[in-house]
């Protein structure tokens, strides 16, 4: 399976890594100004975070595994569920998605030297560590157990105030760095692109990333507001949404999913990215529908700023709210559909090479287009209003975020990390982790959609009885899921220390990072990157038959 | 693209709108319907969910297709034939989704009005008035309908034009029930049948959500803001109200039971409150401390272990049934 044509084209000959200084393990705990090592950075530190939040899914499992609260105390429930939500999504997702990736990638993709501001990218990543610690600390003293959504009153008057005031303080520091990596995304493929790459040249991922950046850049700060102001109210006894002193707290609502909706799209908007640089490369095809992909990308991001208050029809919205609301939610999945397809024409009639890349983001297709569908019932205000708040919703969620985005991450890691580390990953055991994850997500996840249903609120320790059997089931899955993680670790500790050498261009990518050194040097290339092919152009010896092909169809 | 191909192709899609329209109408995901408006509800859902298996199958059978059909063979080395786009095939799979999601739009948008108000939204917002659902509606009416002569109930009909009004309060971790023009207060809600009823929601501390699954109704109670929902129960029985907003710790244990008598129970369980209301505060006052005292043991203990403070206990109302 190994066998692998080293040619990169149109690259010349590499110079030994004579000059570039040896990479050290110490760079990787250090201030570097370097992208890559930036880019590292993130991946590693949030997959820590990731294995934390993943720990405090399985204590949540293992109660919900009986209909009594009798794991844990009621209160220390509602700490694990909410801090598990937030490290998943601020100290997980977010930063790997963007940061990393987005570190890694961009200025390799758009033949830089490095992102636009370098100081600014590495105090963005220092500040999430601190961050994450004081947010796991709060175990020591009582967590924030108000959800991740942390809605007033219940934050106010919350026996956490300790927990509750970290809880926000962590937030904004998350946010803020957040905010930094955006604004330096955004410069950065807008202004820093090889001489030569227009717009529609850039790989799509760049697309991707440039719509996420300017979600973060409109949103965010709306969020870093409402928890400044619900900090107030929490510490400092003001009334901003606290109904007793004449606050409204529908209001925090609102700020709240201004940004925690388009969040989602933080979210999935880069792995979206993913995956389309990944099909091409292992179906051995163009991607299909280039423009269709990267405006829809767009189209997203715009619409993804007008749908939050579907987060709130049962909060006492106005009715014409409701409906706006509905309809917008409705079109999101138009633009998603498209990439949907575009994806599986891209599939269609190419040499797929069925390895750990290609499965996970196949596995993302399957897994992500359930959550798509339950999340358009969801749009449906009638269908929302018996759904809100129930398993349901966590079936959806999860489907999206973790059969979404965490098989795309996944994908993610396995395309680059020859990439990234200069050794191959083990082959086996990457497929033994895709059907491990596969299973045990499936298994996890699909019943979870029934006891929504059936009548099973969410962010409950103790539930009616007669759900019990199918909560076991759910309880098996996330063990699996939770083992499923251990193949990937090994391999990716063991493969990084003593993997088989990996070649620059093991995939035969037609990407521009395909065409440095693996792992690249500090400079990224020796002499200036050149672009001799367009990053999909593949198959181009048969592009008559092509032709031909499209004649009778069209 | 040939003949078979073309066939073939027709085959599986039959196929797979065959499966769905079947799991539509037979998925038996959702409890059962108590209410007229559930059975509008789940005549959206099944609607939806045969949509979305659909498109589910259809881009599974295209996955798996694809895995084998058009898997890398050992040494074959060589690209696939480069498309890059196909205009009919990306008007079509964007015209098409367009189309579902505005025709799930307008039918939510009907459903929804029933469900506010008893008629379709659609006319009292000046849109044009979209008929296709009424239908649904006299369905459940007449389902309704049968079933009140089945219990022989037609004396209901009659005052069925006005709701019947109810105050619920949602406090950590309870639900009181108040019926107005009564003092009566209880821990459990009953409803009449076959008649209109308005709930009419507040919160004491924090945000709470009542819900009836069986209804399919949810309706977030928020302190310092009214809210209300409507409905129509049409079976009778006993189902659970479960509080859907986090709450607090006890969140999961704050549940109630809401029970749909036929209107004669219904009014013998009105007298019978009222009599036990007007006992308990005229009958001699030893008695009624002592089995108060009684009462209050058992609670205490019973709320120390489920964390209820004694504070939020004074407040409760004191016909409570414990």
């Amino acid at each position: 399976m190994t066998q692998v044509i080293a040619q990169a084209p149109g690259a010349e000959s590499f110079e030994p890594d004579q000059n570039s200084p040896k990479s050290n393990w110490r760079e990787y705990f250090s201030f570097s100004l370097d992208h890559k090592v930036i880019g590292i950075q993130y991946l590693v530190t949030t997959f820590f975070f990731y294995l934390i939040g993943g720990a405090l899914a399985s204590v949540i499992r293992a109660e919900l595994a009986t209909p009594d609260s009798d794991l844990v105390a009621p209160e220390l429930y509602n700490g694990l569920f909410t801090i598990h939500g937030t490290v998943m999504i601020f100290l997980w997702i977010v930063p790997a998605v963007t940061g990393g990736f987005g570190n890694y990638l961009i200025p390799l993709m758009i033949g830089a030297r490095d992102m636009a501001f370098p100081k600014l990218n590495a105090i963005a990543f220092w500040m999430i560590p601190p961050a994450g610690v004081l947010l796991i600390s709060s175990f020591f003293y009582g967590p924030s157990s108000t959800g991740w959504t942390a809605y007033p009153p219940l934050s106010i008057l919350t026996d956490q105030h300790v927990g509750q005031a970290v809880w926000i303080a962590s937030i904004i520091i998350l946010g803020t760095s957040s905010i930094l990596g955006a604004v330096n995304f955004l410069v950065t493929i807008l202004a820093m692109r090889m001489p030569g790459m227009g717009m529609f040249d850039m790989p799509l991922f760049c697309w991707s990333m440039l719509s996420t950046s300017g979600l973060v850049l409109i949103a965010t700060p709306v969020l870093a507001g409402a928890m400044i102001l619900l900090g107030f109210d929490l510490l400092a006894g003001t009334a901003f949404f606290n109904p007793t002193g004449g606050g409204n707290p529908v209001v925090y609502q609102h700020l709240f999913w201004f940004y925690s909706h388009p969040a989602v799209y933080v979210m999935i908007l880069p792995v979206f990215g993913i995956i389309s640089e990944i099909l091409p490369v292992h179906s051995r095809k163009p991607i299909f529908g280039y423009k269709a992909i990267a405006y829809s990308s767009i189209i997203i991001c715009v619409l993804g700023l007008v749908v939050w208050a579907h987060h709130m029809f049962t909060s006492g919205t106005p009715n014409w709210l409701r409906i706006f609301f509905m309809i917008a939610t409705l079109l999101v999945a138009v633009p998603t559909g498209i990439k949907v397809f575009s994806w599986l024409a891209t599939l269609w009639g190419g040499k797929l090479r069925l390895e750990s890349p290609l499965l996970f983001a196949m596995g993302f297709i399957s897994m992500f287009v359930v959550g798509g569908l339950s999340g358009v019932m969801l749009g449906s205000v009638p269908v929302d209003i018996h759904l809100h708040d129930t398993y349901f919703i966590v079936a959806h969620f999860h489907y999206v975020l973790f059969g979404g985005s965490v098989f795309g991450i996944y994908a993610g890691i396995y395309h680059w990390f020859p990439k990234m580390t200069g050794k191959m990953l083990n082959e086996f055991w990457g497929k033994v982790h895709f059907f491990l994850t596969f299973v045990g997500f499936n298994l996890c996840f699909l019943p979870m959609h029934l006891l929504g249903l059936q009548g099973m609120p969410r962010r409950v320790s103790q539930y009616d009885p007669q759900f019990a059997s199918i909560n076991v089931i759910c309880t098996i899955g996330a063990f699996l899921l939770a083992i499923s993680t251990f193949p990937f670790l090994f391999n990716a500790i063991f493969s990084w220390i003593k993997g088989e050498k990996a070649t620059d261009n093991p995939w035969n990518g037609l990407t521009l990072e395909w065409t440095t050194s693996s792992p690249p040097i500090v400079e990224n290339w020796h002499g200036d990157p050149v672009l001799t092919t367009g990053p999909y152009d593949y198959g181009m010896e048969y592009a008559h038959e092509a032709d031909l092909l499209a004649e009778p169809s069209a | 693209m040939n003949k078979s191909r073309i066939f073939s192709i027709a085959v599986g899609l039959s196929l797979i709108i065959i499966a769905s329209l079947w799991y539509g109408q037979n998925n038996g995901l959702l409890p059962e319907a108590a209410a007229t408006e559930a059975i509008l509800y789940d005549n959206l859902f099944n609607s939806l969910l045969t949509i979305a298996a659909a498109i589910f199958l259809i881009v599974q059978t295209i996955l798996i297709y694809s895995m084998i059909k058009f898997r890398r063979r050992a040494g074959d080395d060589t690209d696939g034939i480069p498309i890059h786009d196909n205009f009919l095939l990306e008007i079509i799979w964007t015209a098409v989704p367009t189309v579902l999601v505005i025709w799930v739009g307008i039918y939510s948008f009907d459903v929804y009005g029933v469900m506010q108000n008893g008629r379709p939204m659609s006319m009292g917002m000046g849109m044009p008035a979209m008929t296709h659902n009424h239908l649904g509606m006299e369905a459940a009416h007449a389902d309704m309908m049968n079933q009140m002569e089945n219990s022989e109930l037609n004396t209901a009909v009659a005052s069925a034009s006005e709701p019947l009004n109810i105050d619920v309060q949602g406090m950590q971790f309870a639900w009181i029930f108040s019926y107005p023009g009564t003092e009566i207060q209880t821990a459990e809600l009953h409803v009449p049948i076959g008649r209109e009823i308005k709930l009419n929601l507040s919160a004491l501390d924090v945000i709470h959500a009542f819900w009836v699954p069986q209804f399919r109704l949810k309706q977030d109670t928020i302190p310092g803001m009214a809210t209300s929902i409507q409905f129509t129960p049409n079976k009778l029985g006993e189902y659970p109200i479960v509080c859907a907003e986090l709450c607090g710790s006890y969140h999961g244990g704050m549940r109630a039971q809401l029970f749909v008598d036929t209107p004669e129970d219904y009014e013998a369980w009105l007298v019978q409150e009222q009599e036990d209301l007007a006992s308990s505060n005229s009958k001699n006052a030893i008695a009624s401390t002592e089995i108060l005292s009684q009462h209050q043991q058992l609670l205490a203990a019973q709320t120390q272990k489920m964390g209820i403070s004694p504070e939020t206990l004074k407040s409760l109302p004191r016909t409570m049934p414990n």
